[in-house]
Protein backbone atom coordinates (compact mmCIF):
# COMPACT_ATOMS: atom_id res chain seq x y z
CA UNK A 1 0.00 0.00 0.00
CA UNK A 2 1.30 3.85 -1.01
CA UNK A 3 2.70 5.95 2.20
CA UNK A 4 0.42 8.52 1.08
CA UNK A 5 -3.10 8.49 -0.12
CA UNK A 6 -3.36 8.07 -3.88
CA UNK A 7 -5.89 8.11 -6.63
CA UNK A 8 -6.63 4.42 -7.05
CA UNK A 9 -6.28 2.45 -10.04
CA UNK A 10 -3.09 4.62 -11.48
CA UNK A 11 -0.17 2.67 -10.81
CA UNK A 12 3.66 3.70 -9.99
CA UNK A 13 4.50 7.47 -10.94
CA UNK A 14 1.12 7.98 -12.75
CA UNK A 15 -0.82 8.52 -8.65
CA UNK A 16 1.87 10.87 -7.54
CA UNK A 17 1.26 12.97 -10.83
CA UNK A 18 -2.40 12.83 -9.91
CA UNK A 19 -1.58 13.89 -6.69
CA UNK A 20 0.40 17.15 -7.47
CA UNK A 21 -0.19 18.29 -10.93
CA UNK A 22 2.29 21.12 -10.67
CA UNK A 23 5.75 19.19 -9.96
CA UNK A 24 4.25 16.35 -11.94
CA UNK A 25 4.41 19.07 -14.72
CA UNK A 26 8.17 19.58 -14.16
CA UNK A 27 8.97 16.34 -13.95
CA UNK A 28 7.12 15.11 -17.09
CA UNK A 29 9.01 18.46 -18.89
CA UNK A 30 11.89 17.16 -18.30
CA UNK A 31 11.30 13.80 -19.37
CA UNK A 32 10.21 15.14 -22.71
CA UNK A 33 12.94 16.92 -23.07
CA UNK A 34 15.48 14.26 -22.50
CA UNK A 35 13.86 11.18 -23.69
CA UNK A 36 11.25 12.23 -26.41
CA UNK A 37 12.54 15.75 -28.09
CA UNK A 38 14.86 15.82 -30.82
CA UNK A 39 18.28 14.40 -30.34
CA UNK A 40 21.88 13.04 -31.52
CA UNK A 41 21.07 9.97 -29.12
CA UNK A 42 18.22 8.14 -30.69
CA UNK A 43 14.63 7.48 -28.37
CA UNK A 44 15.86 3.81 -28.27
CA UNK A 45 19.00 5.00 -26.68
CA UNK A 46 17.92 7.18 -23.91
CA UNK A 47 15.27 5.21 -23.31
CA UNK A 48 17.74 2.31 -22.93
CA UNK A 49 20.05 4.09 -20.59
CA UNK A 50 16.78 5.41 -18.31
CA UNK A 51 16.22 1.65 -18.04
CA UNK A 52 19.48 0.71 -17.03
CA UNK A 53 19.83 2.62 -14.44
CA UNK A 54 16.03 1.98 -13.04
CA UNK A 55 17.35 -1.70 -12.95
CA UNK A 56 20.35 -0.68 -11.28
CA UNK A 57 18.11 1.27 -8.18
CA UNK A 58 15.94 -1.91 -8.80
CA UNK A 59 12.76 0.43 -9.18
CA UNK A 60 10.26 -2.19 -10.82
CA UNK A 61 7.56 0.19 -12.37
CA UNK A 62 10.27 2.96 -14.16
CA UNK A 63 12.62 -0.38 -15.75
CA UNK A 64 9.14 -2.24 -17.07
CA UNK A 65 7.61 1.25 -18.40
CA UNK A 66 10.81 2.30 -19.72
CA UNK A 67 12.27 -1.19 -20.99
CA UNK A 68 8.96 -1.30 -22.72
CA UNK A 69 9.30 1.83 -24.29
CA UNK A 70 13.06 1.14 -25.63
CA UNK A 71 11.20 -2.07 -26.86
CA UNK A 72 8.71 -0.29 -29.05
CA UNK A 73 11.33 2.36 -30.46
CA UNK A 74 13.40 -1.11 -31.23
CA UNK A 75 10.70 -2.74 -33.22
CA UNK A 76 10.11 -5.07 -30.32
CA UNK A 77 13.31 -6.55 -29.59
CA UNK A 78 12.69 -7.62 -26.06
CA UNK A 79 15.32 -9.87 -25.84
CA UNK A 80 18.05 -6.52 -26.46
CA UNK A 81 16.46 -4.46 -23.67
CA UNK A 82 17.16 -7.70 -21.29
CA UNK A 83 20.53 -7.66 -22.29
CA UNK A 84 21.50 -3.97 -21.74
CA UNK A 85 20.01 -4.58 -18.29
CA UNK A 86 21.85 -7.70 -17.33
CA UNK A 87 24.76 -7.11 -19.02
CA UNK A 88 25.80 -3.65 -20.98
CA UNK A 89 29.48 -4.15 -21.77
CA UNK A 90 28.38 -7.26 -24.27
CA UNK A 91 25.00 -6.46 -25.19
CA UNK A 92 25.29 -5.70 -29.04
CA UNK A 93 24.76 -1.68 -29.42
CA UNK A 94 27.11 0.61 -30.82
CA UNK A 95 30.61 1.36 -28.59
CA UNK A 96 29.49 4.92 -28.27
CA UNK A 97 26.12 3.56 -26.38
CA UNK A 98 28.60 1.04 -24.45
CA UNK A 99 30.55 4.01 -23.13
CA UNK A 100 27.19 6.34 -22.49
CA UNK A 101 25.98 3.03 -20.20
CA UNK A 102 29.37 2.96 -18.52
CA UNK A 103 28.83 6.78 -17.62
CA UNK A 104 25.13 5.98 -16.75
CA UNK A 105 26.30 3.32 -14.08
CA UNK A 106 29.07 5.43 -12.57
CA UNK A 107 26.01 8.25 -11.92
CA UNK A 108 23.87 5.78 -10.52
CA UNK A 109 26.51 5.29 -7.71
CA UNK A 110 27.75 9.01 -7.33
CA UNK A 111 28.10 11.74 -9.40
CA UNK A 112 31.71 11.46 -8.05
CA UNK A 113 32.20 8.23 -9.87
CA UNK A 114 32.33 9.26 -13.09
CA UNK A 115 35.70 9.75 -14.07
CA UNK A 116 37.88 12.07 -16.67
CA UNK A 117 38.65 8.20 -18.50
CA UNK A 118 35.09 7.36 -18.49
CA UNK A 119 34.72 11.02 -20.58
CA UNK A 120 37.57 10.15 -22.51
CA UNK A 121 36.45 6.82 -23.33
CA UNK A 122 33.01 8.33 -24.50
CA UNK A 123 34.21 10.89 -26.73
CA UNK A 124 36.85 8.61 -28.27
CA UNK A 125 33.65 6.84 -29.41
CA UNK A 126 32.45 9.82 -31.11
CA UNK A 127 29.94 11.02 -27.80
CA UNK A 128 29.24 14.42 -28.42
CA UNK A 129 29.35 17.11 -25.23
CA UNK A 130 25.61 17.38 -25.76
CA UNK A 131 25.36 13.48 -25.74
CA UNK A 132 27.73 13.34 -22.50
CA UNK A 133 25.46 15.91 -20.68
CA UNK A 134 22.33 14.27 -21.70
CA UNK A 135 23.57 10.67 -20.11
CA UNK A 136 24.58 12.30 -17.43
CA UNK A 137 20.98 14.14 -17.07
CA UNK A 138 18.67 11.04 -17.82
CA UNK A 139 20.84 9.10 -15.47
CA UNK A 140 20.38 11.62 -12.54
CA UNK A 141 17.14 12.26 -13.06
CA UNK A 142 15.76 8.64 -12.51
CA UNK A 143 17.51 8.62 -9.43
CA UNK A 144 14.99 10.91 -8.85
CA UNK A 145 12.11 9.02 -10.28
CA UNK A 146 13.19 5.77 -9.20
CA UNK A 147 13.40 7.53 -5.55
CA UNK A 148 10.27 8.84 -5.61
CA UNK A 149 8.50 5.90 -7.09
CA UNK A 150 9.91 3.27 -4.48
CA UNK A 151 10.14 6.51 -1.77
CA UNK A 152 6.21 6.47 -1.42
CA UNK A 153 5.48 2.54 -2.27
CA UNK A 154 3.31 3.13 -5.23
CA UNK A 155 2.51 0.01 -6.35
CA UNK A 156 2.90 -1.58 -9.88
CA UNK A 157 0.97 -4.13 -11.82
CA UNK A 158 2.71 -7.79 -11.48
CA UNK A 159 2.62 -9.58 -14.98
CA UNK A 160 1.08 -7.42 -16.91
CA UNK A 161 3.64 -7.07 -20.10
CA UNK A 162 1.32 -6.77 -22.23
CA UNK A 163 -0.43 -3.41 -20.69
CA UNK A 164 3.25 -2.15 -20.06
CA UNK A 165 3.36 -2.71 -23.82
CA UNK A 166 0.13 -0.81 -24.58
CA UNK A 167 0.90 2.18 -22.71
CA UNK A 168 4.47 2.17 -23.88
CA UNK A 169 2.69 2.41 -27.89
CA UNK A 170 1.14 5.38 -26.68
CA UNK A 171 3.55 7.36 -24.76
CA UNK A 172 6.07 6.61 -27.98
CA UNK A 173 4.14 8.01 -30.50
CA UNK A 174 2.45 11.01 -28.27
CA UNK A 175 5.29 11.93 -26.04
CA UNK A 176 5.16 12.35 -21.91
CA UNK A 177 2.98 15.97 -21.79
CA UNK A 178 -0.21 14.08 -22.64
CA UNK A 179 -0.44 12.04 -19.49
CA UNK A 180 -0.20 15.44 -17.89
CA UNK A 181 -3.26 17.11 -19.94
CA UNK A 182 -5.12 14.22 -19.34
CA UNK A 183 -5.08 14.42 -15.42
CA UNK A 184 -5.30 18.15 -15.36
CA UNK A 185 -8.60 18.13 -17.58
CA UNK A 186 -9.66 15.09 -15.37
CA UNK A 187 -8.78 17.38 -12.47
CA UNK A 188 -10.83 20.08 -13.55
CA UNK A 189 -13.93 18.22 -14.49
CA UNK A 190 -13.70 16.60 -10.95
CA UNK A 191 -13.01 20.27 -9.54
CA UNK A 192 -10.29 20.27 -8.25
CA UNK A 193 -7.62 23.21 -8.85
CA UNK B 1 37.46 21.84 -15.09
CA UNK B 2 34.16 20.62 -16.04
CA UNK B 3 33.87 17.26 -18.01
CA UNK B 4 32.14 19.10 -21.09
CA UNK B 5 32.40 22.60 -22.34
CA UNK B 6 30.31 25.39 -20.34
CA UNK B 7 30.90 28.49 -19.67
CA UNK B 8 33.99 28.23 -16.55
CA UNK B 9 32.85 32.06 -15.37
CA UNK B 10 29.37 30.20 -13.77
CA UNK B 11 30.04 27.45 -10.93
CA UNK B 12 27.99 24.23 -10.18
CA UNK B 13 24.67 23.74 -11.81
CA UNK B 14 24.40 27.23 -13.13
CA UNK B 15 27.37 26.71 -15.88
CA UNK B 16 25.26 23.14 -17.03
CA UNK B 17 21.80 25.30 -17.53
CA UNK B 18 23.15 27.80 -19.23
CA UNK B 19 24.66 24.90 -21.74
CA UNK B 20 21.39 23.33 -22.24
CA UNK B 21 18.48 25.83 -21.50
CA UNK B 22 15.94 23.74 -22.67
CA UNK B 23 16.20 20.95 -19.70
CA UNK B 24 17.14 24.18 -17.42
CA UNK B 25 13.22 25.49 -17.33
CA UNK B 26 11.76 22.52 -16.06
CA UNK B 27 14.21 22.35 -13.70
CA UNK B 28 13.90 25.45 -12.06
CA UNK B 29 10.61 24.92 -12.08
CA UNK B 30 10.77 22.04 -10.04
CA UNK B 31 13.06 23.82 -7.36
CA UNK B 32 11.11 26.98 -7.06
CA UNK B 33 7.71 24.84 -6.83
CA UNK B 34 9.13 22.50 -4.20
CA UNK B 35 11.28 25.05 -2.68
CA UNK B 36 9.97 28.27 -2.66
CA UNK B 37 5.68 27.63 -3.64
CA UNK B 38 2.93 28.03 -0.96
CA UNK B 39 3.68 25.06 1.69
CA UNK B 40 2.78 24.21 5.19
CA UNK B 41 6.65 23.47 5.25
CA UNK B 42 8.56 27.01 5.73
CA UNK B 43 11.27 27.67 2.99
CA UNK B 44 14.11 27.15 5.73
CA UNK B 45 12.58 23.61 6.54
CA UNK B 46 12.38 22.99 3.05
CA UNK B 47 15.96 24.16 2.18
CA UNK B 48 17.43 22.23 5.07
CA UNK B 49 16.16 18.84 3.92
CA UNK B 50 17.64 19.92 0.49
CA UNK B 51 20.97 20.49 2.31
CA UNK B 52 21.20 17.63 4.58
CA UNK B 53 20.36 15.47 1.51
CA UNK B 54 22.96 16.92 -0.43
CA UNK B 55 25.29 16.62 2.52
CA UNK B 56 24.35 12.71 3.03
CA UNK B 57 25.64 12.87 -1.42
CA UNK B 58 29.02 14.67 -0.65
CA UNK B 59 27.91 17.53 -3.02
CA UNK B 60 29.79 20.71 -2.51
CA UNK B 61 28.09 23.01 -4.19
CA UNK B 62 24.43 22.29 -3.76
CA UNK B 63 25.05 21.72 0.32
CA UNK B 64 26.62 24.99 0.10
CA UNK B 65 24.42 27.16 -2.15
CA UNK B 66 20.83 25.66 -0.16
CA UNK B 67 22.69 25.42 3.45
CA UNK B 68 23.48 29.19 2.78
CA UNK B 69 20.16 29.86 1.88
CA UNK B 70 18.57 27.57 5.21
CA UNK B 71 20.45 29.69 7.10
CA UNK B 72 19.37 33.14 5.55
CA UNK B 73 15.56 32.05 6.44
CA UNK B 74 16.61 31.14 9.49
CA UNK B 75 17.49 34.27 11.41
CA UNK B 76 21.34 33.17 9.71
CA UNK B 77 21.81 30.28 12.19
CA UNK B 78 24.52 28.40 10.51
CA UNK B 79 25.35 26.50 13.36
CA UNK B 80 21.46 25.17 13.09
CA UNK B 81 22.16 24.22 9.16
CA UNK B 82 25.59 22.64 10.05
CA UNK B 83 24.11 20.12 13.00
CA UNK B 84 21.21 19.06 11.07
CA UNK B 85 23.41 17.79 8.51
CA UNK B 86 25.78 15.91 11.31
CA UNK B 87 23.19 15.12 13.68
CA UNK B 88 19.52 15.79 12.80
CA UNK B 89 18.36 13.88 15.67
CA UNK B 90 19.78 16.56 17.91
CA UNK B 91 19.68 19.62 16.03
CA UNK B 92 16.84 22.31 17.63
CA UNK B 93 14.22 21.27 14.85
CA UNK B 94 10.91 20.27 15.95
CA UNK B 95 9.82 16.91 16.22
CA UNK B 96 8.04 16.94 12.54
CA UNK B 97 10.98 18.00 10.74
CA UNK B 98 13.53 15.30 12.20
CA UNK B 99 11.25 12.50 11.23
CA UNK B 100 10.95 13.91 8.01
CA UNK B 101 14.74 14.44 7.77
CA UNK B 102 14.70 10.90 9.01
CA UNK B 103 12.83 9.86 5.43
CA UNK B 104 14.81 12.26 3.81
CA UNK B 105 17.64 10.38 4.77
CA UNK B 106 16.11 6.92 3.76
CA UNK B 107 15.34 8.36 0.27
CA UNK B 108 18.73 9.52 -0.58
CA UNK B 109 20.06 5.91 0.22
CA UNK B 110 16.73 4.67 -1.92
CA UNK B 111 13.30 5.02 -2.20
CA UNK B 112 13.01 0.99 -0.90
CA UNK B 113 14.38 2.08 2.55
CA UNK B 114 11.56 4.16 3.52
CA UNK B 115 8.82 2.20 6.00
CA UNK B 116 6.20 2.33 6.96
CA UNK B 117 7.07 3.05 10.47
CA UNK B 118 9.50 6.28 9.36
CA UNK B 119 5.94 7.10 7.83
CA UNK B 120 3.99 6.57 10.33
CA UNK B 121 6.28 8.31 12.85
CA UNK B 122 5.95 11.79 10.91
CA UNK B 123 2.61 11.69 10.58
CA UNK B 124 2.26 10.91 14.73
CA UNK B 125 4.41 14.27 14.68
CA UNK B 126 1.81 15.85 12.53
CA UNK B 127 3.48 15.82 9.23
CA UNK B 128 0.67 15.35 6.40
CA UNK B 129 0.32 13.30 2.72
CA UNK B 130 1.34 16.57 1.16
CA UNK B 131 4.08 16.77 3.53
CA UNK B 132 5.74 13.90 3.61
CA UNK B 133 5.11 13.28 -0.28
CA UNK B 134 7.19 16.54 -0.99
CA UNK B 135 9.48 15.34 1.74
CA UNK B 136 10.28 12.54 -0.17
CA UNK B 137 9.92 14.80 -3.88
CA UNK B 138 12.65 17.19 -2.53
CA UNK B 139 15.07 14.06 -1.00
CA UNK B 140 14.76 12.61 -4.46
CA UNK B 141 15.66 15.76 -6.44
CA UNK B 142 18.36 16.51 -4.69
CA UNK B 143 19.58 12.80 -5.42
CA UNK B 144 19.40 14.03 -9.50
CA UNK B 145 20.47 17.52 -8.90
CA UNK B 146 23.45 16.36 -6.54
CA UNK B 147 24.65 13.48 -9.50
CA UNK B 148 24.20 16.53 -12.41
CA UNK B 149 26.56 18.24 -10.67
CA UNK B 150 29.38 15.94 -8.84
CA UNK B 151 28.67 14.09 -12.42
CA UNK B 152 29.85 16.14 -15.12
CA UNK B 153 33.14 17.56 -12.81
CA UNK B 154 31.71 21.09 -12.24
CA UNK B 155 33.61 23.45 -10.25
CA UNK B 156 32.51 25.68 -7.23
CA UNK B 157 34.10 28.60 -5.14
CA UNK B 158 35.61 27.67 -1.81
CA UNK B 159 34.98 30.85 -0.50
CA UNK B 160 31.85 30.89 1.74
CA UNK B 161 31.04 34.33 1.65
CA UNK B 162 30.13 33.78 -2.31
CA UNK B 163 27.25 31.83 -0.77
CA UNK B 164 26.21 34.35 1.51
CA UNK B 165 25.92 36.84 -0.42
CA UNK B 166 24.08 34.81 -3.05
CA UNK B 167 21.54 33.49 -0.65
CA UNK B 168 19.47 36.40 0.01
CA UNK B 169 18.88 37.53 -3.63
CA UNK B 170 17.87 33.60 -4.29
CA UNK B 171 15.75 33.80 -1.44
CA UNK B 172 13.86 37.06 -2.90
CA UNK B 173 14.20 36.15 -6.85
CA UNK B 174 13.94 32.28 -7.21
CA UNK B 175 16.04 29.64 -9.21
CA UNK B 176 14.42 30.16 -12.61
CA UNK B 177 15.03 33.78 -12.60
CA UNK B 178 18.65 33.53 -12.14
CA UNK B 179 19.65 31.64 -15.02
CA UNK B 180 17.37 33.50 -17.21
CA UNK B 181 18.89 36.56 -16.48
CA UNK B 182 22.33 34.80 -17.83
CA UNK B 183 19.96 33.45 -20.47
CA UNK B 184 19.17 37.09 -21.57
CA UNK B 185 22.42 38.67 -21.41
CA UNK B 186 23.72 35.70 -23.51
CA UNK B 187 21.18 36.58 -26.46
CA UNK B 188 19.45 33.52 -25.53
CA UNK B 189 16.83 33.71 -23.40
CA UNK B 190 14.03 36.16 -23.35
Amino acid sequence: MPHIQLQEGLPGIRGLFAFRLDTARAMSQLAQVLLHDENTLTRAERELIATYVSSLNDCYFCQTAHGALAEAHLGGNAALVEQVKRDPENAPVSGKLRALLVIAGKVQRGGKSVTAEDVEGAKREGATDLEIHDTVLIAAAFCMFNRYVDGLATWAPRDDEEGFRKRAATVASVGYMKLIDDLQAAAAAAGKP
Amino acid sequence: MAHIQVREDLPGIRGLMVFRPETAEPLNQLADLLLRGPNTLSPGERELIATFVSSRNDCFFCQTVHGAVAAYHLDNNEQLVRDVKTDPEHAAVSDKLKALLAVAGKVQCSGKEVTTEDISRARERGATDMEIHDTVLIAAAFCMFNRYVDGLGTWAPTDLDIYRQRAPITARDGYANSIQRILADNGQGD
